[in-house]
């Protein structure tokens, strides 16, 4: 399993792996949204939580399809598929390559587009909490979106189309956390519901995804 | 004699073609008379004429819902024991329940403008009801996407397990989100909570109207299923031969 994540790793950093992109993507959609909705403080600071969360989210989706396609279509797949390790835990680490090189570029990036965006400074470290909670929920999820429709020609758009609805709660949850820990409210809450689904979410998506990856490869 | 006979084709085809005739009937009276004799109740002292939306828009929503459950436990048997019925069964709901959705959204809309003075809210009720649209929407392209039949029943089959979850967890993510517009229960058993009795039975018609009415559908969407299969089978054969 330590193999399948640095092979999975050493193949998204290489040239043409398109890491960074989600970063680069996050970026442009931070650069866009002042042009969209005017550049005063007092309107950006109350919705940069939510604009940095659907960055986040955004920029998650983008790199999704390339966790199980790529595989699928030099055939690695059907190896793995038949590996000594279980199918759950070969898609579990395919799931937390994509988070190490996904979604912890995006955490380290998020403070300084905070900057970017008037994102109150003492909402930052909230910023920060939320996002470690709720971005490996993201990667799981869409590992599973990933599995379903890896066999597809057009798989791009209908993955979206799947993905998104199931991100609904892992957003609500991660803004209320920021908004709540700007305000100075107490947002154990929030953080106590997000790290409940991430937790879930790591514990049985795997199984749905395995399933998935089996029909497919049937 | 057990429901799982039913899982053959052939006994399922006989048994629902000689349902469906009455199911359609049935479909058509109360449906029909439910909302005739919604239109002739008296207007509510505070909501006026506007309260006899309510005859479509809870009938349509109580199906969303429950089409939802439908398919997970149809999903579930296709799953388990791979009775293809069941399957197909899933397969034809789930356009009837995402156009009921629709119908709960837009008679919501049309009676929320002279009521709340707007036509949208982000209530959570209204907002669980449009992401059930979304995974009603979800579910469908998937199915449509795949070309093999067995692997889309399987796919769309788990999508629908993990899409109940979540869709319950949106529900109650959403609830804790924002507060609401929208009331709570009107048809509570507790004599003090529900409405009068007035518009309680002809709603109670109509409910069964539309209970009738998904029911007349799914027979003939399912029962069309079974006939492409076995159409698709028969070309097969003819091009093997």
């Amino acid at each position: 399993m330590l193999a399948l994540l640095k092979r999975d790793l050493a193949l998204a950093t290489r040239a043409g792996g398109g890491f960074g992109l989600a970063v680069a993507f996050f970026l442009i959609l931070c650069t866009l949204v002042p042009f969209g909705v005017g550049p005063d403080t007092a309107a950006l600071g109350p919705i940069a939580p939510g604009i940095l969360w659907l960055g986040a989210l955004l920029s998650c989706l983008l790199s999704l399809d390339r966790i199980f396609a790529l595989d699928h279509e030099d055939g690695s797949l059907d190896l793995l598929a038949t590996a000594p390790i279980p199918l759950e835990g070969a898609v579990a680490v395919k799931a937390l390559a994509h988070w190490i090189t996904t979604g912890l570029p995006l955490i380290a990036a998020a403070p300084l587009f905070g900057i970017l965006l008037h994102l109150p400074a003492s909402a930052t470290p909230w910023l920060i909490a939320s996002l470690v909670i709720g971005t490996p929920a993201l990667s799981m999820l869409g590992a599973f979106g990933a599995a379903i429709t890896v066999g597809l020609r057009r798989g791009g758009l209908l993955l979206s189309l799947l993905v998104l609805p199931l991100y609904i709660p892992t957003l609500i949850f991660g803004t209320e956390i920021i908004r709540r820990g700007a305000t100075g409210a107490d947002p154990a809450t929030p953080i106590l519901f997000l790290g409940g689904i991430t937790l879930g979410v790591v514990a049985l998506m795997p199984f749905a995804a395995a399933a998935a990856l089996r029909v497919n490869l049937r | 004699m057990s429901i799982w006979e039913y899982a053959n084709p052939v006994k399922f085809m006989r048994t629902s073609g000689a349902i469906l005739p009455y199911a359609v009937a049935g479909a058509a009276i109360c449906t029909i008379g439910g909302i005739l004799w919604g239109f002739l109740t008296p207007q509510d002292y505070k909501q006026g004429s506007t309260v006899k939306i309510i005859f479509l828009h809870v009938p349509a929503a109580m199906m969303a819902i429950n089409i939802w459950v439908m398919m997970l436990v149809t999903s579930l048997i296709w799953l388990i024991r791979r009775h293809h019925v069941s399957a197909l069964a899933a397969k034809a709901a789930a356009p009837i329940g995402a156009v009921m959705t629709l119908i709960a959204l837009a008679t919501g809309a049309i009676w929320g403008q002279p009521m709340w003075g707007t036509w949208w809210e982000w209530d959570p009720r209204l907002t669980s009801f449009l992401i059930l649209l979304l995974f009603y929407i979800g579910y469908i392209a998937l199915w449509s996407a795949i070309e093999d039949p067995d692997s889309a029943a399987d796919l769309t089959g788990v999508l629908c397990l993990v899409g109940s979850v979540f869709a319950l967890l949106s529900r109650y993510a959403v609830l804790f989100w924002n507060q609401g517009l929208h009331q709570g229960a009107s048809l509570s058993v507790a004599p003090g909570e529900r409405m009068s009795a007035v518009y309680r039975y002809p709603l109670y018609l109509s409910m069964l109207g539309f209970l009738l009415l998904f029911l007349a559908l799914l027979l003939i969407r399912t029962r069309t299923e079974i006939r492409r299969r076995r159409l698709a089978a028969l070309q097969a054969r003819e091009i093997r031969a």
